[in-house]
């Protein structure tokens, strides 16, 4: 079960990379990345009950964290530059 | 019984994931592309979190606690997104305001 899941989840995380790597306009690839890494947090949730270990639940919560300054910085610089 | 429900939850999440990478592929302009990326994610990430919930029942406040930080971060990158966007010039595909008069 988990396994297909994982499965469908990476298909759908490619489709995003697909839009990452073709994106005309620089918003493009940083609404890609924001969904990249939302469905990180969501794999690392599923990975988390597949090892059986609650320990990936925290690195999810800092990855989440750390991809939201990501995603801010980028929308300053293509707002105001560096 | 708990189990069957965090599966159903857990499989409408990532349907759900699937429709927005699709919508990502599909959709015309920018700002059509940031709808899909942001509101359909969202939703996709509060149902696997809450199915997770349900299997693992002593995870239950680690992850509620990650599905308030998703909700409160995931619109405020969007709306940061959006506006640059604007600023920087960005314009609809088709202006959907002109054509009814406004």
């Amino acid at each position: 079960m988990f396994e297909f899941v994982i499965l469908v989840l990476m298909l759908a995380m490619f489709i995003a990379m697909i839009r990452f790597l073709k994106g005309p306009t620089l918003s493009d690839r940083v609404v890609a990345f924001d969904v990249m890494s939302i469905m990180g947090v969501s794999l690392l949730v599923l990975l988390a009950l597949y090892f059986q270990r609650s320990l990936y639940l925290d690195i999810a919560l800092v990855f989440g964290l750390i991809s939201f300054l990501g995603t801010t910085i980028f929308g300053r610089y293509i707002e105001k530059g560096i | 019984m708990l189990m069957i429900f965090g599966y159903i939850f857990i499989t409408m999440g990532i349907v759900t994931f699937l429709i927005s990478a699709i919508g990502l592929i599909r959709m015309p302009d920018v700002y059509n592309r940031m709808q899909v990326g942001t509101k359909s994610t969202t939703m996709g990430t509060i149902l696997v979190l809450f199915g997770a919930c349900f299997i693992e029942p002593s995870w239950t406040w680690k992850l509620l606690l990650l599905v308030a930080f998703i909700l409160m971060t995931n619109p405020i990158s969007a709306s940061v997104i959006a506006r640059a966007t604007h600023k920087d010039g960005e314009k609809l595909e088709r202006d959907e305001l002109r054509d009814v008069g406004l």
